[in-house]
């Protein structure tokens, strides 16, 4: 199954390559990894989708917090969550596809940040799978070029990822 | 700043090679008479020196070297503590921060090649944190599941033109590190429950026992429930192996009847043992019949190999004096295990008085009557360390030990070379026991530069050199598994070993016969004070018995060239 960790980081030099180093040390996959600053200067939040039986994933949380750069960390899958990626695709748009591009990106709720006479620049936000199907409806069309910021994400509710 | 800590932490002797981007701790040490140094001729026996005295101790060892080459050679012994979870402190030069990164002369990333065999390492930023760096680096080294912790100080971090105040940190926190010490009472009473009514219980007990001190509670719980004790590798002396229900160690080379117990049982009380792959053989056929409690004060050993039914994270001492204080308060009866034992004494029967052959008249010695007629030299009190190979694993079946801390081996990382420094770490701070060290004469030339050091300091270890010469392991491996095609497993050329420590201006005794053994213990173990080699042809044609067979159960063993379980 796939899982979304997220953890609160000491805001070191080396502690991001601990975190990683563990990955491919151990044998764990990484699928996304997406890492910044917080409200408290002292830490970073990083966040790791991974995928896994139950038993690799208590693996990997129980090997993590025993990095000791690690403060705290929380399985988001475990409970209700909100996921969200940020995705920038360059896509080929001349001629008739032009329209078919805005069209999609309008059905994502996508916008278009950057205008060229043969390019659109498409931004969109989500969770993977809609980057999923949208990267699959555009391709048809000619996709030049993907930037994606990984996933990123938080409980819903009151529970809350603090010191 | 960093010899004043090493003196207010207590620090009696760092082990160490110097080096430029050393140089001004070395002048630092130059000045002062508190924390001694012992100059070792390549830094791997530093960190192995460092290592034999924190297992003998439980204190961190601490090692001091050089950046590039000095750091580098120290990383086999950095790994081989990570492997077997010993505490030591590593502090490496580093060439000065406006060098960094621009692959200046001698310059490693040294934290970025230790980073998968250290518990953590640190990098100086400013001269004024070294005093916390450092006390964090003992704290982390030695609490919870103890590792080894590399510092990296740039040149620049303490050179001597600078001042800064300096305070000895009684305290260190760290938000992110809180080893656990109590276990769960819950956890702990769903354990009791299983251990009230299991009819064929066993305690396997492995490093963290000794690491944890929790011998004691260990002994006392298995005496108040009458369970067999079966201790790792690394767990040797946990629990005194002439007490009638210790059946040894389990494993590879285990003991049949451990390897056959622990297979057959409902139940295995695991108290600081990792399960790793040279116990357990195949996971898959592992214990079929047995539920498994499992106590680590690490969370990510439980149920990394092994699924545990009972897990519970706390420190064995605390874990096992609060299992004591329930059963304590039990009514309902434990289920007899008088079966069991009758089992258990029939597979010790079975194997009584057939371990190996004894050499015959004008027959080459087995290395394990040697093993044997060592202990009774050393009234089996010995500290005992051991290279790598077959006399790694006699001396684990023939010494027998009754206390913890004496039994000293790479079993990790089984890295050859290890014995020698790890004896001179212990004969250093314990001067007034006997340090025998077990090697072969492969391992014993991965790091015989050392009786050099041995030379300056006056370190008077015991050697038995088990000399079948041949890379004994490696030719068993070739007999069984490649029908006895000996690729590279033999030494031509070995060294006229009694001169060679003669150079050294040591004694050294040669024993190639039965009748000339008994003579040479007495002369070796007659004082404590004089380093003495003993160069002991062994029959190079033994193997070590029982040998799980691959990908079998536990109790799937060739138990000598001709039986099979
Ligand atoms: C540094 C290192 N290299 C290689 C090995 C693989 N190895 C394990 S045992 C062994 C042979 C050891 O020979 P010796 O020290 O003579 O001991 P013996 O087995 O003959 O008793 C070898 C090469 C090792 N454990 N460590
Ligand atoms: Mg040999």
């Amino acid at each position: 199954m796939r899982h979304i960790i997220s953890m609160l980081l000491e805001n070191e030099p080396g502690a991001l390559s601990r975190v990683v180093g563990l990955f491919s040390q151990r044998n764990f996959n990484i699928e996304t990894l997406n890492v910044a600053p917080t409200d408290d200067p002292t830490l970073s939040r990083l966040t790791v989708t991974t995928h896994g039986d139950e038993r690799i994933i208590e693996q990997i949380t129980k090997h993590l917090n025993r990095l000791i750069d690690v403060v705290k960390l929380v399985d988001l899958t475990e409970g209700a969550h909100i996921e969200r990626e940020l995705m920038l695709v360059k896509v080929k748009a001349q001629g008739s596809a032009r329209d078919e591009v805005k069209r999609t990106a309008d059905i994502f709720r996508a916008q278009i940040v950057d205008v060229t006479p043969s390019v659109y620049t498409v931004q969109i936000t989500g969770d993977a799978t809609k980057m999923d199907a949208f990267l699959q409806a555009v391709t048809p069309l000619g996709v030049l070029e993907v930037a994606r910021t990984g996933v990123s994400g938080i409980a819903r509710g009151d529970k809350v990822l603090s010191l | 700043m960093i010899a004043r800590f090493l003196k207010d932490e207590g620090v009696e002797y760092i082990y160490g090679y110097p080096g430029g981007a050393a140089l001004h701790i070395y002048d630092a040490l130059f000045r002062q008479d508190d924390v001694k140094h012992i100059l070792v001729r390549h830094e791997q026996a530093a960190t192995h020196m460092a290592d034999g005295y924190a297992r003998a101790s439980g204190k961190p060892g601490v090692v001091l070297v050089t950046s590039g080459p000095g750091a580098t050679n120290a990383v086999t012994g950095i790994a081989t503590a990570y492997m077997d979870s010993i505490p030591m402190v590593v502090l490496c030069g580093q060439v000065a921060s406006h060098l960094i990164g621009e692959d200046a002369f001698q310059e490693t990333d040294i934290v970025g090649v230790t980073r998968p065999i250290v518990k953590h390492s640190f990098s100086i930023r400013h001269p004024s944190d070294i005093p916390t760096v450092l006390k964090k680096a003992f704290y982390i080294a030695s609490s919870g599941r103890p590792g080894p912790v590399v510092i990296d100080i740039p040149k620049d971090m303490t050179a001597p033109t600078e001042r800064y105040e300096y305070v000895y940190p009684r305290k260190v926190k760290l938000r992110s590190y809180n080893p656990v010490s109590r276990g769960h009472t819950g956890q702990i009473r769903k354990a009791v429950d299983l251990m009230m009514s299991a009819r064929r219980p066993v305690i396997f007990a492995g490093g963290g026992v000794i690491t944890g001190r929790a011998s004691e509670a260990l002994t006392a719980l298995a005496h108040r429930l009458n369970i067999p004790v079966i201790t790792s590798l690394m767990g040797l002396g946990a629990f005194p192996q002439n007490d009638p229900q210790s059946l040894g160690w389990p494993g590879m080379h285990g003991s049949y009847e451990s390897n056959m117990a622990m297979h057959h049982s409902d139940l295995v009380l695991g108290v600081g043992v990792r399960f790793d792959d040279r116990v357990t053989n195949n996971v898959n056929r592992f214990c079929p019949d047995a539920r498994i409690v499992h106590i680590d004060v690490d969370p990510s050993s439980i149920s990394k190999t092994v699924h545990a039914d009972v897990p519970i994270v706390g420190a064995a001492d605390h874990v096992l004096n609060e299992m004591l204080n329930q059963i304590g308060q039990r009514t309902e009866a434990q289920e007899p295990l008088d079966e069991w034992w009758e089992t258990i004494n029939a597979w010790r029967d079975e194997r009584r008085g057939k371990l190996y052959e004894p050499a015959a008249a004008g027959e080459p010695l087995k290395p394990q009557q040697v093993v044997e007629a060592v202990h009774r030299a050393t009234h089996g009190d010995a500290y005992v360390v051991t290279d790598v190979g077959q006399h790694q694993m006699f001396a684990a079946q023939y010494y027998k030990f009754n206390q913890p801390n004496r039994w000293v081996s790479s079993s990790g990382l089984g890295t050859m070379g290890y014995g020698l420094p790890a004896a001179m770490g212990i004969k250093l701070n314990y001067p007034d026991e006997h340090v025998v060290l077990f090697t072969g004469e492969g391992s014993f030339q991965m790091m015989m530069q050392e009786l050099s050091t041995c030379k300056q300091f006056g370190i008077p270890v015991k050697i038995v050199n088990l000399n079948n010469a041949s890379l004994g392991m490696v030719r068993q491996w070739q007999d069984l598994n490649y029908k006895s095609r000996h690729a590279h497993s033999y030494m031509e050329s070995l060294p006229d070993f009694e001169k060679l420590i003669e150079a050294y201006g040591f004694k050294a005794i040669t024993v190639s016969t039965a009748e000339q053994l008994e003579p040479a213990l007495e002369e070796a173990f007659r004082s404590k004070d004089e380093l003495v080699f003993l160069d002991i042809h062994v029959d190079p044609r033994e193997h070590v018995y029982p040998m799980q067979v691959p990908q079998g159960a536990m109790c799937d063993m060739l138990l000598s060239k001709t039986e099979r379980t």
